[in-house]
């Protein structure tokens, strides 16, 4: 009987009184989702989200491992980041929640020498397979870092550079892109009037949001955040959290956060991570009010481990 | 684990301040408990001066109530606690509303007290025995709760929970007892129903040590048990967390 109870009162805290009709019945989806899980034992023993149909699932992990050198940083990591859902990452420095992270997208081949193994799922396809096409990946997997990366170029170019590497679009096109990119990204307001300006002349939290403007520009399934507000303001952060609240209607979204807080307010399901192992996965809601670890416990209300 | 462990913070001064309010919700426990205990006597024993006693005192059960919500405010704005930590500042929060009804309660018994003296009680004396017996049952039940509080263990939360039943019981019975008393001698209607609502005032209490109860076994285990049945919350209490 409890879900129905939960459901409820999620619904209200959810749904925003200025969103438009059809984008209600995207957030009534979520509620039902957090609400079960809670209840679910598969969810609260700490394991993977057992119970969950693998439709709702957008990027599954099995026994994934991953090496730096001979450094193992990642063991047998199993889980599933749900579609349109905040997944958030928390754990101490060096537990390998941003290595999981650039797993997602295979940035880390960047680097010799660091490699993974087992599976990383993405709508049935296995990424880590060799085949895969990394520039299509990236496309379809977009990342934000934690320092806001600015090109050196005008804030126009800034967003249609990436959408240029994949698409042909005519001026017109590029430009509604380059609008719509910045309104999702909520920037539109600030820089209407100044696309030709350099991106890095914006305030950090802009620079920011120009940022995630640029990794939705391209569309992609999946937006991957690295601690995406460490270096801003109270109110930057405001703003990205709102943004990352709007942005899960169309997107599944994955968080990497030191900020504790910042996981509980944003984010659907929490993984907590401690030296490279998955510790507990479940509803944000379940892991901090009743983790079902005593790690995890120890971590979130600031005990020594 | 049973106990909750709340010295086990980084900081120091959040490892006092949680400490701080646990300690001052039993000390308000404690008072409370007092006058319950004060309210009775003064009642049984047709004491004008202990009951004035108990009604001045109400200020300070209704003082401690307000000063640690506000320093359970202090610690969520200043802490943002999580986990167990959140679970005690919201058991917190709750136990000493409840607390300080219990104060009320008190404070009416003593009223009663008071009027039944004033009155000069005659025919009150003959209920005193049963209801110092049931007054008894509920200082106990209420003292067991704080203390299962205290020890933060669950299944003694369950335990006396159970005991309500019983007190349950003991309030019908009075009720029963007065009801022939006001058929037989009308007369006695004014003073049943002091002694009526004396019980009542007991029985209450008895509810509200019940709500405390179910406190303990959300901050130990982290379930809701309120509004569940009684072998829901003994199985909640026994494994909890799943283990």
């Amino acid at each position: 009987m409890e879900p129905e109870v939960r459901l409820s009162v999620q619904r209200v805290a959810s749904v925003d009184p200025g969103m438009a009709p059809q984008d209600r019945t995207a957030t009534m989806s979520q509620p039902d989702l957090v609400g079960s899980a809670a209840a679910r034992p598969g969810v609260a023993d700490g394991a993977q989200p057992t119970a969950s149909t693998d439709a709702d699932i957008k990027i599954r992990v099995r026994g994934l491992a991953f090496h730096y050198g001979k450094f193992q940083a990642l063991h047998d990591i199993n889980l599933g980041i749900r579609e349109r859902c905040v997944t958030a990452f928390i754990g101490p420095s060096g537990c390998g929640k941003s290595t999981l992270l650039r797993a997602f997208n295979r940035i880390y081949e960047l680097y010799p020498d660091q490699r993974a193994s087992g599976e990383i799922i993405l709508d049935g396809e296995n990424i880590l397979d060799p085949r895969q096409d990394l520039n299509l990946l990236r496309a379809r997997v977009g990342m934000v870092f934690q320092k806001p990366t600015p090109f050196p170029m005008s804030i126009y170019d800034n967003i249609a550079f990436g959408v240029r590497l994949y698409e042909r679009l005519s001026r017109t096109e590029m430009g509604e892109r380059v609008e719509w990119a910045l309104r999702k990204a909520a920037l539109w307001g600030e820089v209407k009037d100044k696309l030709k300006q350099t991106g890095t002349q914006l305030s950090g939290g802009q620079q920011q949001r120009l940022c995630i403007a640029r990794a939705i520009a391209v569309k992609p399934e999946v937006l991957l955040l690295d601690e995406p507000a460490s270096a801003l303001d109270p109110i930057s952060t405001a703003h990205i959290e709102e943004l990352i609240d709007e942005l899960k209607k169309d997107y599944t979204i994955v968080i990497v956060t030191h900020n504790m807080q910042q996981a509980a307010r944003v984010s659907d399901y929490t993984a907590f991570m401690y030296l490279g192992k998955l510790i507990e996965f479940g509803a944000t809601d379940q892991i901090f009010t009743n983790p079902a670890r005593k790690e995890t416990e120890d971590y979130i209300s600031g005990r020594y481990g | 684990m049973s106990r909750i462990e709340i010295g086990q913070h980084i900081s120091q001064q959040f490892n006092s301040e949680l400490e701080d309010i646990r300690e001052r919700v039993l000390a308000m426990g404690g008072l409370v408990e007092q006058q319950i205990g004060d309210a009775l006597r003064a009642l049984v024993e047709v004491d004008s001066q202990l009951a004035e006693v108990v009604l001045r005192g109400d200020y300070k059960v209704n003082a401690m109530e307000v000063a640690i919500d506000e320093e359970c405010t202090h610690i969520i704005a200043r802490r943002q606690p999580a986990a167990t930590d959140l679970r005690l500042v919201v058991a917190v929060i709750k136990t000493i509303t409840d607390l300080e009804r219990m104060g009320d309660e008190a404070e009416r018994i003593a009223r009663m007290a008071l009027r039944l003296a004033e009155a000069g009680n005659g025919g009150a004396r003959k209920h005193f025995t049963q209801i110092e017996y049931m007054g008894e049952s509920v200082r106990k039940m209420m003292h067991d709760a704080l203390d299962a509080f205290a020890r933060t263990d669950p299944e003694a939360a369950v335990a006396v929970w159970r005991e309500d039943q019983r007190i349950d019981e003991e309030y019908e019975a009075i009720m029963r007892q007065l009801i022939t008393f006001m058929m037989e001698d009308p007369r006695s209607i004014p003073v049943a129903l002091d002694v009526m609502w004396s019980a009542r005032a007991l029985e209450r209490i008895g509810d509200r040590a019940r709500n405390i109860c179910e406190y303990v076994i959300y901050l130990v285990r982290g379930k809701d048990v309120r509004h569940t049945s009684l072998e829901q919350m003994e199985k909640e209490a026994r494994e909890g967390r799943g283990a």
